[in-house]
């Protein structure tokens, strides 16, 4: 009984080590239990609190699960129409240079519908952040085939698994713009694992540094989990996302300072 | 008196974007507009006043960058064609949803599909009865001449941010190319940070920690609020058909027959009622400034005083339904109109009067 | 002499029940409740007193329902 009493001692502001930042607002989250989104929305509000820019971050949210991101993130935001997210964050850029802009994106949102808004905000290197969610569903709408769904993978809309001679192969969009000379930074992380999240938000904290050197544009993709698009309970799905999704979409940086990553083979092992 | 100068009706609407204080264009080349992005280019305004000027991928990408800027309280523009205005209808109904201020001109050219690249009419439904989806209305403005394109830029921007209103400046190809002598009125200064702030205490320009967060939105997933929503824009369309109302009268004191024409139509139909003048022939022409909100009491007035009305437009009869649901049934009213790019001449009209109106 | 202890506080009726914290803890400190919160979801609790105030827990959170605690406290 002692010990316990020594543990309730603790609970005490001065001893607190890790708390919810302010940047979130107290709203419960509209996600499904044990979603990716909302330790994403945190570590990015985290990255924004920790580097006091709040009063010149402006974000965007998508059209999908996340269209609601801006009742939980409390700084000043849009909501874009389905896939425009990055047209809006170009003007905001060129009409508030020395303010931060990021847009929030699922993979429908950017990888389908918004792909010529992507690949030309990323063609013309604008200095914004784009954080792209990809869970290789269309959660929001039932759980529908999204640019991204794997081979074979069952959907609403494919329901007997996706098959690539009819339905078309999966989308490395992540890959294909870190090709384009105006973007800078590219990564592919996860918030499934403490170790993850860690990395993520040193991840989101470097594409919001660059922002301040004009560098170009910084894309952080985080590979989720869509436990009720993939009809699972969110442990089972996050293991199989490192078992089926992390082979497809390996994590890790994509292009560094303007450079594509060369990938080893044993840097791949690793 | 300001600056004259001679310019394409295109050249005078990027100038007067320049001279209004606008902070941002962004646009799509598409015949007959092009010229308001090169002359944008040329002329380097984001060295002269610190504008943008960007050339997007598509127009979708453009109205949605109107889209970003109008919801950071900036003064921003686009201009496009028909078959580019189709594509912005989605950002439209989205600017209209979100309440945000934005100046959008069409240089309407011939349809349906890609038609032609000539002057028309044909948009007057997209333009006044809301192409996008969902219950709004911009408010339209129709210049017939260079200087007016000159000067309903800055009267959209006014009224764009007092209503928080997507305006449209509905002009066509002939009056987009013409070259006409316009006096430009003196620069007026970009607002300065603070000064939009203060004029647009609801946009998302970064959350200082004296107010809480702003979100510009078109959605609200409670019927109820949804429905709040949609109250408050019918309030302000209800407040814009009280006081905003442009119209023009010509000759309509003794008119015994009337044309409603708007735009570059109104211009011809001005000849035509020279010559029918000139033949002993009373005819008055009533020109609609605003084509939303349309001037139903105004136009109403008149063509309740005369025998027929001929409405002349550049299309299949579009305005001619709100003339005839203002006016009502007791007087005549018939159409004129050329389609895909065809200019009707001052004789044709004259023509279509005498024999629809005058001897119908 | 002086020990780091840790500690956990879990805002209960905002936990979904994911059980994405309890495979993210090391030391098997949490464990999901019998009973359901208001939303109906049998929600994360803290079990015994090996916590270490690691915030592995509350980093994996994707309702940010847990706060940690970590202090040095003298035992005897």
């Amino acid at each position: 009984m002692e010990d316990q009493f020594i543990k309730t001692d603790i609970l005490k502001p001065e001893n607190i080590v890790y708390k919810k930042t302010s940047l979130m607002t107290d709203k419960p989250l509209s996600y499904c239990p044990g979603c990716g989104h909302g330790t994403a929305h945190r570590m990015l509000m985290e990255v924004i609190d920790e580097m006091d820019i709040v009063d010149k971050t402006i974000g965007i949210s998508p059209v999908g699960c996340s269209v609601l991101a801006y009742d939980f993130m409390a700084i000043d935001m849009l909501g874009a129409a389905h896939g425009r997210a990055p047209a809006l964050a170009t003007a905001i850029k060129r009409m508030w240079p020395g303010h931060f802009v990021f847009t929030y994106q699922g993979d429908g949102d950017l990888a389908a519908i918004g792909t010529a808004e992507t690949i030309h905000a990323c063609n013309r290197g604008e200095n914004i952040t784009i954080i792209f969610i990809n869970n290789g569903i269309y959660g929001m709408t039932g759980g529908q085939m999204a640019p991204t769904t794997l081979p074979g993978m069952r959907s609403s809309t494919s329901p007997y698994g996706r098959d690539v001679t009819t339905m078309g192969h999966p989308l490395k969009i992540t890959e294909l713009v870190a090709q384009l000379p105006g973007v800078y930074y590219v990564t592919r992380q996860a918030v499934h694992t403490p170790n993850h999240v860690r990395k993520t938000k040193k991840a989101l904290r470097k594409a919001f540094e660059l922002q301040k050197e004009n560098k170009g544009l910084s894309l952080v993709e985080i590979v989720s989990n869509c436990n009720s698009g993939w009809k699972m309970t969110p442990v089972n799905s996050n293991k199989w996302m490192e078992d089926n999704m992390f082979p497809f979409y390996q994590l890790g940086d994509i292009k560094v300072d303007g450079k594509l990553v060369v990938k080893t083979e044993t840097s791949e092992k690793e | 008196m300001g600056e004259l100068r001679l310019m394409k009706g295109n050249e005078a609407v990027a100038e007067a974007a320049i001279r209004a204080g606008c902070d941002g264009y962004f646009g799509y080349p598409i015949t007959p507009q092009s010229e308001v992005m090169e002359y944008l280019m040329a002329e380097r305004p984001f060295e002269r006043t610190g504008m943008v000027v960007l050339q997007a991928e598509s127009e979708v990408a453009a109205i949605n960058m109107l889209y970003g800027g109008a919801g950071t309280g900036k003064m921003v523009l686009t201009s496009s064609s028909s078959p580019g205005i189709s594509l912005m209808q989605e950002g439209l109904s989205y600017l209209a949803g979100a309440e945000l201020p934005a100046v959008i001109v069409n240089i309407v050219r011939g349809g349906p599909g890609l038609g032609t690249i000539q002057p028309s009419q044909a948009d007057y439904f997209q333009a006044v009865k809301g192409g996008g989806h969902g219950d709004y209305r911009m408010l339209v403005l129709a210049p017939a001449s260079v200087q007016e394109m000159c000067d309903h830029v800055k009267l959209a921007f006014d009224k764009a941010f007092e209503y928080r209103t997507p305006v449209m400046i509905l002009s066509d190809g002939a009056i987009g190319q013409m070259m006409e002598k316009v006096v430009l009125f003196d620069h007026i200064p970009r607002r300065t940070d603070e000064e939009l702030i203060k004029q647009c205490p609801w946009a998302s320009n970064g959350r200082p920690k004296t107010r809480n967060h702003n979100i510009v939105t078109s959605l609200d997933l409670d019927p109820a609020g949804q429905e709040r929503v949609n109250l408050k824009l019918q309030a302000k369309y209800r407040e814009m058909e009280k006081k905003e109302v442009l119209f023009e009268e010509v000759q309509c004191e003794d008119a015994e027959y009337l044309i409603v024409a708007f735009g570059l139509s109104a211009r011809i139909c001005q000849k035509a009622l020279d010559l029918a003048r000139a033949k002993g022939i009373k005819v008055g022409l009533f020109r609609p400034i605003t084509l939303f909100p349309f001037p139903a009491t105004q136009v109403s007035n008149v063509g309740n005083r005369v025998k027929g009305i001929l409405v002349v437009e550049m299309n299949a009869g579009q305005m001619i339904e709100d003339v005839k649901l203002s006016v009502g049934c007791k007087v005549k009213i018939e159409h004129y109109g050329r389609f895909g790019g065809i200019i009707p001449s001052p004789d044709e009209v004259l023509n279509a009067l005498e024999q629809q109106i005058i001897g119908g | 002499m002086a020990k780091v202890i840790g500690d956990i506080a879990i805002d209960i009726e905002k936990c979904k029940g994911c059980e994405v914290c309890l495979a993210a803890c090391p030391f098997t400190v949490i464990a999901m409740s019998k009973e359901v919160n208001s939303k109906g979801y049998r929600f994360a609790m803290k079990v015994n007193n090996e916590c270490t105030g690691c915030t592995n827990c509350a980093l994996v959170c994707p309702d940010g329902v847990i706060t940690v605690y970590r202090a040095k406290v003298e035992t005897v």
